[in-house]
């Protein structure tokens, strides 16, 4: 399958929706009102409910906490020689100072590039999808594919801090609080990582066969 | 639709379950980006509007600041950070601009104070140990002035006491700061009622002036009467109940100290004003003793050396000190080609007088009195071991009339020879009377006498030895002899001596005979005894026929 025919015959297209919980094939009712499988009563749809929407929301939710992410410390460390608060790009920046090049590298990657490329990419999907782009459907669709496989691997810095804050109760001593920071870069992992479940990709191929 | 491949039975495909439509579902999730909007901008503007003022502080150096990093910190809360460090304009300082908390505002008025706070020791105190590891913070302490400002100049050390510290300043005048320190106790009858707060060398020099304070509610024992004196180190006195030592504390021995009392007199006073200036005197009993409003310098020139006299020596008038000496000059009298040493004593004539009774005479007057009723200075030796010397005040009637001259504007008290200078006339005196002895005639003679001695000697030793040789070997001749004649004597000895011995015969003949003459003189005692008459009478018949004639 090289080239997909514009036309090719789709669920969609023959009337027929799939009941996403128990896979029973069905026709789909009249427009105007919600379909649902006559076998375990689920809701039937031919795309994902809202996908756009949907997608537009957690995404334009992400990109507002990821200010507050990048600004705010997401790691107060308390010990004697006193508190210090650590953003992430602050921490990227410590990492680099003191000679720990890969490290730097690796948690600037996972923590500032990725979330950041997500939101770019979803960006970039939601806005070809509702401007009905036909260009490049299948790099689009391997895009897609990608930020699914790659968005857990962002909450490395969340996976960091949760085990810092766990390990390091030295009372006194040292005290590793989760700052602020913390919470809104989880968001904005989460959030993307919805964003990218609700966006449906199929909706990037839609626009091939209403477009001639 | 062309090549729609026919799906196996559409028809039996069963149709989906319609529901009506429900539209609400689709604006639920738009609130999601709203709430995150409305957390985020309410963050936004409550940092904005939390942003506190910006000030800028200068420091003599910026040893424990960094930038982005060094806090301020006011009761140890922290209340702003250091975001950058510069230099001043002239270069001379650096600037740190602090980024303040809002709530900071009130606090940036023209009295307030920053400074870094740093381990350090003043006094007793080890300060700011915690920036050891935790790095220096700019410490504040909080002004009550109502003029606000956001230029500050950083303390170099950190005030000992801070504003909002109830209690009073005062000022003490020293003549030197001896072991006082920054940060030195106070003390009131031995509590610790304050420190030293700063001190300062005067402009011209002359002395210290120090600043202290004292806390709330001890501050009203400073009365206006109050005599503050140094309580550093310790005080051995020896007097007649033995050896005293008096000291406040240990603390006050090792770094000293200032202690104050209030006269009884002037106990009930009320409490002293804010910065009021007292003396700093050097020891407690100095500084009980009646302060000398009053006194007088005057000179006196002694004939003798002045070696062990000092200033600062007392000068005593029978026992009670009444001055000191300070200063001891030598002056070249050009007229006369003389040196004299002048010492010139301050007097406090009210310790004379007392203190200015009505009628009684100044000072100049009842010096002039004095002397002329035979008052003199004399120098003292006031202890054989160090040979320190002091004046005396007395009277002495015996000496030649004189008057207290005034020359060069001095005032001269005439003096007498002091006590050891007197003994010193004496011991000399003897000693020239030792040289005047004919000492030399005596020994002559002495020699003389040895010689005839000696040459007497030399005679008997020949003589001797004479002796010696020419009468030796006859003495030998002689003693020969005598053993000889002694040996003939001893044989007619024995000769007389035999049992046979015509002397021995004799003799013992003559004892018989004796010996019979006795017992006759005995019958003739009993007789007599007996019969007394027969010395008139003669013998009678019965009796006779025995005896001899009685002795008549």
């Amino acid at each position: 399958m090289s080239a997909t025919p514009k036309a090719a015959p789709t669920a969609a297209r023959l009337g027929l929706l799939v009941c996403e919980v128990c896979r029973l094939v069905s026709r789909a009712p009249s427009p105007g009102s919600d379909a649902h499988c006559p076998r375990c009563g689920a809701m039937l749809h031919a795309r994902k409910p809202a996908s756009l929407a949907r997608t537009w929301a957690f995404l334009i939710t992400a990109m507002i906490l990821y200010v507050p992410a990048n600004m705010l410390p997401i790691m107060d460390t308390s010990s004697l020689f006193g508190t210090q608060r650590d953003t992430i790009v602050s921490g990227v920046a410590f990492l680099w100072t003191s000679g720990s090049f890969m490290l730097a590298a690796l948690v600037f990657f996972a923590s500032v590039m990725v979330p950041l490329a997500k939101m770019i990419a979803l960006t970039v999907l939601a806005a070809s999808v509702q401007l009905r782009s036909t260009r490049h459907p299948r790099t689009r669709t391997r895009l897609y594919r990608v930020i699914e496989l790659v968005g857990r691997w962002s909450m490395l810095d969340i996976f960091v801090v949760t085990m810092l804050v766990a390990l390091v109760q030295v009372s006194t001593l040292a005290t590793i609080h989760a700052g602020p920071g913390a919470a809104a870069f989880g968001a904005v992992v989460v959030l993307t990582m919805f964003a990218a479940a609700s966006f449906d990709p199929r909706l990037i191929w839609d626009a091939q066969g209403k477009k001639p | 639709m062309m090549q729609t491949p026919q799906p196996p039975d559409p028809e039996a495909l069963p149709e989906a379950r319609a529901t009506p439509h429900r539209r609400w579902s689709l604006q639920l999730v738009w609130l999601i980006p709203v709430v995150a909007a409305l957390i985020g901008g309410w963050l936004a503007i409550k940092a904005v509007l939390d942003r506190g003022p910006t000030i800028q502080i200068s420091f003599s150096t910026a040893e424990g600041l960094e930038a982005e990093k060094t806090r301020v910190k006011y009761r140890s809360v922290d209340i702003g950070r250091v975001i950058r460090i510069e230099f001043s304009e002239d270069r001379s300082r650096v600037v740190a601009t602090v980024e303040l908390s809002k709530q900071a505002q009130p606090f940036l008025v023209a009295d307030t104070r920053f400074w870094v706070v740093r381990p350090r020791v003043i006094g007793t105190q080890v300060s700011g140990l915690g920036t050891l590891l935790s790095g220096a913070f700019i410490g504040m302490d909080a002004g009550t002035s109502a003029e606000s400002r956001n230029q500050f100049v950083g303390l170099d050390v950190p005030p000992i006491v801070t504003i909002d510290l109830p209690g009073r300043h005062f000022e003490l005048r020293a003549e030197d700061l001896g072991s006082l320190d920054v940060g030195s106790p106070i003390y009131f009858r031995r509590v610790q009622v304050g420190s030293i707060v700063a001190y300062k060398l005067d402009p011209d020099g002359r002395g210290v002036s120090l600043r202290m304070f004292v806390n709330a509610p001890y501050d009203q024992h400073v009365k206006p009467d109050t005599r503050f004196w140094q309580a550093s180190g310790f005080d051995i006195s020896l007097d007649a109940s033995g050896i005293r030592l008096n000291t406040e504390s240990v603390t006050s021995m090792l770094l000293g100290g200032i202690a104050f009392q209030t006269p009884s007199e002037s106990a009930q006073a009320p409490p002293a004003a804010e910065n009021t200036s007292y003396a700093l005197y050097s020891d407690h009993g100095k500084a009980m003793r009646l302060p000398d409003t009053a006194e007088e310098t005057y000179h006196l020139v002694f004939k003798e050396s002045v070696r062990g006299l000092s200033v600062g020596a007392p000068v005593d008038f029978r026992g009670v000190v009444v001055g000191e000496v300070s200063a001891i000059d030598i002056d070249f009298d050009a007229a006369q080609t003389d040196v004299r040493v002048p010492v010139t004593v301050r007097l406090y004539p009210e310790r004379i007088r007392g203190k200015a009774k009505p009628g009684t005479p100044s000072a100049a007057v009842l010096i002039d009195k004095l002397v002329a009723r035979g008052l003199r200075a004399q120098l003292r030796n006031g202890s054989l071991l160090t040979g320190q010397l002091f004046i005396a005040l007395d009277f002495f009637p015996e000496e030649a009339a004189a008057t207290v001259r005034k020359r060069h504007g001095r005032v001269e008290i005439p003096t007498v020879a002091g006590s050891v200078q007197e003994l010193q006339t004496r011991v000399m005196a003897l000693v020239r009377k030792f040289e005047k002895l004919p000492l030399e005639g005596a020994i002559g003679d002495a020699r003389k006498a040895l010689q005839a001695v000696e040459s007497t000697l030399a005679a008997t030793e020949k003589a001797v030895v004479r002796v010696n040789r020419e009468l030796t070997p006859q003495a030998g001749q002689a003693l020969a002899d005598l053993s000889r004649t002694l040996s003939g004597v001893e044989k007619t000895v024995d000769g007389v001596l035999a049992e046979n011995g015509p002397l021995q015969r004799d003799l013992r003949q003559t004892l018989n005979e004796l010996s019979r003459a006795a017992e006759s003189l005995r019958n003739l005692a009993d007789y007599l005894e007996r019969n007394p008459g027969a010395l008139l009478r003669g013998r009678s018949e019965a009796s006779a026929g025995r005896g001899e004639e009685p002795a008549q």
